[in-house]
């Protein structure tokens, strides 16, 4: 488990300033949530974690993110072994077309594991880590696309873990999802800050006080204010915090 | 611009609160004058309300839950809806109070308090403080001044020694005067009671700071006395 240390970072889309000056640290084995209204950088910080804004054309980041202590900027960094390490789990559900089994195996077949009853292990360690193994032990050889959209959410945090990465970035990994599956993966965040680093995005602040150790609100590329969940919803410094929050501008 | 929904809600909350408030100050009021005028039929009428105090608190427990459940309120919202919940318990306390003040005019009282008695008991002086006490503890919610509130504790403090020297006095008139002992034990409890509507004064003060500016002051009477 590491710690997410960020310092004097920025982010721009061509000339749009879209992170300024951001400067924190995301403590291991918590769950920090982002928050904050559309277009406020949260989503665009987060994907800076495991380099998938490298994909975005005409970007340009200055300043410093180091994972576990390692600048994950760095020229020496393979990054595909940095999203191994650091998973993520998108809006809406994306299993592969293929089996319930085949979803977790991909990922440690890709990464050249040939031993069948490690994988088999693996795929049960995982599944059971992400609190869907009861439900699907006596179909994984069905299509994942039978599985309910929350089943099929909890199956792609499955496929992270599988992998054993260390940090598991999640960005809004709830919005597509029932009221009884949400809840059922945010118990499954509370069970997995015992062993990873967890930080999620989320548009719905009930699930931010409700999940998270640490919050933290951005608005117009800054970051406000960062700290204790308890201390952001009951008494937060700032006063656009209180008025963000409290539903009164955003 | 229209309101937001939750700001209609939480107006709603805090015209209820006023109007126990103003029912909690009626009775306190009318308690007042009818223990220093010895007015049994205000007294009577300060009994017969008690029921609607009560009546009212419910009614404003019920809509800061319905607040709390249906709004899911944080941060200022949020202490607004808990510190209600407690002032609305307080102000029903000192209701029971001033009925308490009545009953004992009603019941126990055979004539005015002499006068001389009254001052070295420093009764209205004490039911002047509490009742000032209940004021600022008002104003302070109306105008959102919690400097207003901290007057409040030291004013406690004053209400205390009052309370605390009227043993030795009370004693003294049982003394002095045996037939009137079961009236002077009655108006010691009297007395008690309204030591203890300052406490409850103090409680809301309390809550208001909470409510306000986030900060407990409850079991700490360090911080109270820095005020």
């Amino acid at each position: 488990m590491y710690n997410i240390e960020t310092k004097n970072l920025d982010f721009y889309y061509g000339d749009f300033h879209a992170l300024k000056d951001i400067s924190m640290t995301i403590e291991k084995n918590e769950v920090t949530a982002f928050i904050g209204p559309s277009g406020c950088g949260k989503s665009t910080y987060l994907r800076l974690f495991n380099r998938m804004n490298d994909l975005i054309p005409n970007t340009k980041m200055t300043g410093e993110i180091t994972i576990g202590g390692k600048d994950i900027y760095s020229k020496n960094i393979l990054v595909d072994q940095l999203r191994k390490e650091v998973g993520m789990v998108f809006q809406k559900p994306n299993p592969f077309p293929k089996t319930i089994f085949e979803n977790i195996a991909y990922g440690l077949r890709v990464n050249g594991e040939k031993d069948k009853a490690f994988i088999e292990a693996t795929v049960e360690d995982a599944l059971k880590g992400a609190a869907l193994w009861t439900e699907v032990k006596d179909k994984l050889k069905k299509s994942a696309f039978e599985l309910s959209g929350g089943q099929q959410q909890r199956l792609c945090i499955a496929r992270a873990l599988a992998v054993k990465p260390n940090v598991i970035l999640m960005d809004e990994p709830c919005s597509a999802l029932d009221p009884i599956s949400t809840l059922k993966v945010e118990e499954l965040i509370h069970e997995l800050k015992e062993k990873y680093t967890i930080v999620i995005v989320t548009h719905n602040m009930q699930q931010a006080a409700r999940v998270s150790d640490k919050t933290a609100f951005f608005y117009l590329g800054e970051l406000i204010e960062y700290g204790p969940t308890a201390k952001i919803f009951t008494n937060p410094d700032k006063e656009a915090t209180q008025n963000y929050i409290t539903g009164r501008f955003g | 611009m229209t309101p937001l929904h939750i700001d209609t809600e939480l107006y709603k909350l805090k015209k209820s609160l006023q109007e126990m408030w103003a029912l909690v100050d009626k009775q306190l009021s009318k308690s007042q004058s009818a223990l220093f005028d010895y007015d049994k039929a205000l007294a009577r009428e300060v009994l017969s309300r008690e029921k609607l105090v009560d009546a009212y608190e419910l009614k404003v427990d019920a809509e800061c839950e319905n607040f709390i459940a249906l709004n899911n309120p944080v941060a200022i919202d949020l202490r607004l809806a808990l510190a209600y919940i407690k002032i609305n318990n307080n102000l029903e306390r000192i209701g029971d109070f001033a009925e308490g003040i009545a009953n004992f005019v009603h019941q126990g009282m055979s004539e005015k308090i002499p006068e001389d008695l009254l001052k070295e008991l420093r009764l209205e002086e004490m039911f002047q403080e509490v009742i000032k006490m209940f004021v600022y503890a008002k104003e302070a919610i109306d105008t959102e001044d919690s400097s207003l509130a901290e007057k409040v504790f030291g004013i406690d403090f004053l209400v205390d020694n009052i309370n605390s020297s009227s043993f030795k006095i009370i004693a003294k008139a049982i003394v002095d005067n045996p037939k009137k002992a079961e009236e002077y034990l009655y108006l010691l409890t009297a007395i008690r009671k309204l030591e203890r509507i300052g406490d409850r004064c103090s409680n809301i003060a309390e809550e208001i700071v909470f409510y306000l500016d986030a900060k407990v002051l409850k079991h700490n009477d360090s911080q109270k006395t820095k005020k």
